[in-house]
């Protein structure tokens, strides 16, 4: 059984841009190696719960804590073990895929970093360009580039903003041991594919306008009601 | 699983430089951009003052005016792969000392400055410069050159640091940059004036004082503040 001692607490967590309340009162609770699944229109939160979550954006009210820290206060501490994927690959285009993951490999400290680059552009597809600039890269590899950096340091909590988005089939069954449900991380997924997004949760979340209109494990919400936020 | 502890200031800032460098070597945009600013510049002021040789304070002004517009190209373009490519969240995920990519950018702004800079005196005393300078007087002006860059660097990405963070990002830079600059610009037109002069001018040491203790506040203005800059 699962270690169900809380990975992610947000209580009454707001995030505002100027006066718009981008999050507004989120109260949720996510135990170690579940994966909690966020749905919600464009603009409903979703980017920005990840963001808040990832340390890049500070709560404007409220708590949230990712393993046990504090990430108002304490952000510098879990950063480590955070693994960031968002709309961006965050990798530089001048750069090849092996530099860019050897500039980030350096920045998390990883001490022998050359193994782990070469078996994650093996597992991905991705080893036999791993010399090419990155700016001639296709969208979906440059995702896959994007999943190697974001696992790169093997973090302890995963947040996905539309991880399976410009991936083909066989590029997400690659991509699967990765950021798949098997590898026993706490993953927090902003998705748009309702019956892909409820087979992988242990909770799911609806965001509208950036307050939690649904919040309650996978069984308990059908396809209708995830589609009903969309409206 | 590979050993990670988070890197200390100097890895991070090396990895960051490593990266910098990398990348305008690939694709020299700032560089070039720079150094074809000057040479435009010089080419204007020749024809806009009529004269074909400039001496003292004049020349001084000229060399730094258009060294001080070029620096401002490089500041602008200190960031432009990290928000453009998402490098600055990038870097801010990671486990680094957030100093780091101050040290980092400040290096990597100050070797451009640096080899603009005395490529551009070159330049200038071959194309407007009247008196030819002796050896000395070579040493003290990259001495100058060389402080002046130190303190351009420092603000630079201070400033940079903060234009990032806002939507007018190139406005932000020229408001906030050049008032903070003035002291700096005073310091080396009058030290420079003397060695761009005709006879023996020397460097006064008031204005190295001056220039050195510019570089030291803000340096450590910089480092104090940055971390604050470039966290939400």
């Amino acid at each position: 059984m699962a270690n169900i001692e809380p990975a992610v607490v947000c209580s009454q967590l707001v995030r505002l841009y100027g006066e718009r309340r981008a999050l507004d009162g989120i109260d949720l609770t996510l135990g170690q190696g579940r994966t909690l699944v966020v749905f919600g229109p464009n603009g409903a939160g979703k980017t920005t719960l990840l963001r808040v979550l990832a340390t890049l954006l500070r709560p404007s009210d409220g708590e949230a804590s990712l393993l046990g820290s504090d990430l108002r206060k304490e952000g510098w501490k879990v950063r480590s073990k955070i693994g960031f994927l968002g709309h961006q690959s965050l990798c530089y285009g001048d750069l090849t895929a092996r530099e860019n993951l050897s500039y980030h490999a350096r920045l998390h400290g990883l001490a022998e970093p050359a193994k782990r680059i070469e078996a994650l552009l093996d597992q991905t597809g991705l080893s036999g360009r791993g010399d090419e600039r990155v700016f001639g890269y296709s969208r979906g590899m440059l995702q896959r580039l994007a999943i190697c950096r974001a696992v790169l340091h093997e973090p302890q909590v995963l947040l996905l903003d539309e991880p399976r988005s410009n991936l083909d089939p066989a590029a997400i069954e690659l991509v699967e041991p990765l950021i798949g449900a098997g590898g026993g991380r706490t993953r927090v997924i902003a998705s748009h594919d309702p019956a892909g997004g409820l087979a992988e949760a242990d909770l799911v979340l609806g965001l509208r306008d950036g307050a939690a209109v649904l919040l309650a494990p996978p069984a308990q919400v059908t396809a209708d009601q995830i589609g009903e936020l969309y409206r | 699983m590979s050993a990670a502890r988070p890197p200390s200031t100097l890895t991070a800032a090396r990895a960051v430089l490593y990266k910098e460098l990398t990348l305008e070597r690939r694709a020299p945009q700032t560089l070039t951009a720079m150094a074809l600013f000057c040479a435009s510049a010089f080419v204007i002021f020749h024809f806009a003052l009529g004269r074909d040789e400039l001496e003292g304070a004049l020349a001084s002004g000229v060399l730094w005016v258009t060294l001080t517009l070029a620096a401002l190209l490089g500041i602008g373009r200190s960031f432009v792969a990290d928000r453009e490519e998402g490098g600055l969240d990038g870097f801010l995920l990671a486990p680094a000392p957030r100093t780091a990519l101050l040290i980092a950018k400040a290096t990597t702004l100050f070797i451009f400055l640096l080899i603009v800079g005395l490529l551009a005196a070159l330049l200038f005393s071959v194309l407007l410069l009247g008196p030819t300078p002796s050896a000395s007087q070579w040493a003290s002006l990259a001495l100058v050159i060389v402080l002046a860059s130190l303190g351009i660097a420092l603000v630079g990405s201070l400033i940079a640091g903060i234009a990032i963070q806002t939507r007018a990002r190139d406005l932000i830079t020229s408001i906030l940059a050049l008032p903070l600059l003035i002291p700096l610009l005073i310091a080396v037109t009058k030290a420079s004036a003397p060695l761009l002069g005709l006879g023996a001018g020397t460097l006064a040491g008031r204005w190295l004082a001056l220039l050195g203790l510019y570089d030291l506040i803000f340096g450590l203005l910089a480092y104090a503040l940055f971390d604050y800059l470039v966290e939400d």
